[in-house]
């Protein structure tokens, strides 16, 4: 690590930021995104203070607007770069940045090869004013490619407190590409904090049986072998799958001075859900682990 | 009169320098000895000064090859983990139940390929022959390739960027030994983006059939695959039909039926209406079908009853007459 980082934008704006987390799992749909944004809620509710920033590198497949509640907000330019969208409106402590916020239409595709995806990779880190963050969590597509290069060799160089988490699900073709992103994080020397085990079991509604809809255990025993930290198995949760995938707007984002306090509506009926229970003690070891990065 | 007359060396897909820095891009990146990564390193100027690339001299090599392939299919979704590479391979085995129909499978997904776990294929090997690269035989009449025949361990990753991926995929298209095929079954990783443009413009002189796009009942994976769809018209690609996998659950204990993924906007049906398109039909969560994948063996012989193999019977039936093969 060099003692005086090169000055890039980049450089400059990272400087703010205390804590960054990459969110990784090889495979697609096993709820990187999710964790992404029950990581930063939780980070968010950690403390009355915590500043939080989310930026959704998925630039093909953005889903953080609408985990967030934030589907159809754009982003301002400001002299000071481009403003994050503030999931808490006014109190400005989680801030959002994603290519669904820079998108006409919502349903717009975004189909560009690697160099473009690296120079707008590029303008997230060192364009958008984050402010000072305590955290910011880094919400990837699945795979080793192009984005996770790009995040690493720009950010790398100008940061030594980057970690990462690893999510999968019990399945094996999920636990295989979760290996490669193992090796993927050794090979790129990023400390790894630890794996989710995601989708672990389902409660059946009607009666209580738990099933192993994508089997079980995988998880935790992928991070005995290798030596990695477990942070926690995830039951699917339909209340936490509703309630990331209709996340409306809500009228109230935008006059958040009519709520009591610091929560906002996701937030509020996130904290209801059984997830936000257990996640809590993840985060718990997530903020702890971190303290030792760098 | 095939495309090579020498055999073709099977590349090793972690092949670096072995003195290039951490983040070497890749020789054959556009970025080639202009990253920052290249700084200081030894090879730069050779890597800088390679001459741009001209029209892609594999185009008439890959359409040589593929004037063999019958039917070209591409399986797509905009969203991850909703079940491409299972139904790809229900794909394959339905076909190949049929002995006088020879299928193949390619797996473009580079980064994350599950084809050879899902076809119980996952410790083989490609051989190089004068004829090409010998894809993988699963049966007489059904045949994988992949890159995950030519990792040394399935935990060794693929970090690559775009241009290397792409020079793989045109590869697979022209230097693969297929033979004649009914079917080319292509399966893909998700997103929008390297492998998507380049089977899309590599195949494009020897026309895509068509392609299946496959979802989850919630709408952020429809997001997805509204955006997948627009790709699709955007390069001229014709939908085939869309396909909802994960679509209700059926408790194994009281048999009472409950929505993991709630169709919070419609699902697939709403969908596809919207886009005017037909949905081929609505697979339900069944936990064996994930186990039959872990395992590597096929779903729809192992539990010929289940609601979900029925499922998967009439969606590809009806893929079928789509494509004029009834």
């Amino acid at each position: 690590m060099p003692t005086h980082p090169p000055q890039t934008p980049v450089a400059r704006r990272l400087k703010h930021i205390k804590h960054i987390v990459i969110v990784l799992s090889g495979k697609g749909g096993v709820g990187k995104s999710s964790v992404s944004a029950q990581l930063a809620l939780s980070l968010h509710a950690s403390s009355p203070t915590a500043r939080v920033g989310v930026l959704d590198v998925d630039l093909t497949g953005p889903s953080i607007p609408r985990m967030l509640g934030l589907d159809g907000h754009g982003v301002h330019q400001s002299s000071d770069g481009w403003v994050p969208v503030y999931a808490d409106g006014r109190s400005a402590r989680l801030a959002c940045m994603s290519v669904g916020f820079l998108l006409k239409r919502r349903e717009d595709s975004v189909v560009w090869r690697g160099p473009k995806k690296n120079a707008m990779i590029r303008q997230f880190l060192g364009d958008v004013r984050w402010g000072e963050l305590d955290y910011l969590v880094i919400d990837t597509p699945p795979g080793t490619s192009d984005e996770h290069l790009s995040l690493l060799e720009h950010m790398a160089p100008v940061h030594d407190r980057l970690s990462s988490i690893i999510v999968t699900t019990p399945q094996a073709v999920a636990l295989a590409d979760a290996l490669k992103c193992l090796s993927f994080t050794r090979a790129v020397n990023l400390p790894v904090l630890g794996i989710i085990e995601n989708m672990s079991g389902y409660v059946c509604p009607c009666c209580g049986e738990i099933s192993n809809v994508f089997s079980t255990g995988g998880g935790a025993a992928m991070a005995e072998t290798e030596r990695v930290p477990f942070l926690g198995s995830l039951p699917v949760d339909t209340d936490l799958v509703t309630l990331l995938d209709a996340a409306e707007p809500d009228a109230g984002i935008e006059e958040p001075a009519e709520r009591e306090g610091d929560a906002f509506a996701v937030l509020e009926r996130y904290q209801k859900t059984s997830s936000a229970k257990l996640f809590k003690d993840v985060v718990g070891t997530v903020i702890q682990t971190m303290s030792r990065v760098g | 009169m095939l495309a090579t007359q020498t055999a073709v060396p099977i590349p090793d897909p972690l092949s670096r320098p072995s003195n290039a820095p951490e983040h070497c891009p890749g020789v054959e990146s556009e970025f080639a000895g202009k990253s920052s990564a290249c700084e200081g390193c030894a090879n730069q100027e050779i890597c800088a000064s390679s001459t741009p690339k001209g029209p892609d001299p594999s185009l008439p090599l890959i359409r040589e090859r593929m004037s063999n392939v019958k039917r070209k299919i591409l399986v797509l979704s905009g969203k991850g983990g909703v079940g491409k590479s299972t139904f790809t391979a229900q794909l394959g085995w339905a076909f190949a139940a049929d002995e006088d129909v020879q299928t193949g499978i390619m797996d473009v997904d580079i980064c994350g390929p599950s084809i050879p776990t899902i076809l119980g294929i996952a410790n083989e090997q490609v051989h190089a022959s004068r004829s090409g690269w010998s894809p993988v035989y699963v049966q007489d009449n059904l045949s994988a390739m992949s890159v995950g025949f030519m990792l040394p361990s399935a935990r060794d990753a693929v970090m690559w960027r775009g241009p290397k991926k792409n020079g793989l995929i045109a590869q697979f298209l022209k230097d693969v030994d297929w033979g004649v095929l009914d079917y080319l079954v292509v399966d893909t990783p998700p997103g929008t983006s390297d492998e998507h443009l380049s089977i899309a413009q590599l195949l494009k002189d020897s026309g895509i059939d068509g392609a299946v796009v496959v979802t989850t009942p919630q709408e952020v994976a429809l997001q997805d695959v509204r955006r997948e769809i627009d790709f699709c018209r955007k390069v001229g690609i014709r939908v085939l039909g869309v396909v909802e996998n994960m679509a209700g659950f059926v408790c194994p204990n009281c048999k009472g039926e409950s929505q993991i993924f709630k169709p919070s906007t419609g699902g697939a049906k709403r969908l596809a209406e919207d886009m005017s398109l037909e949905l081929l039909g609505s697979v339900p969560l069944d936990p064996r079908i994930g186990k039959s994948a872990d395992y590597g063996v096929s779903f729809l012989d192992e539990y010929p009853d289940s609601p979900a193999t029925t499922a998967y019977l009439s969606i590809i039936r009806r893929l079928k007459e789509i494509l004029g093969d009834a």
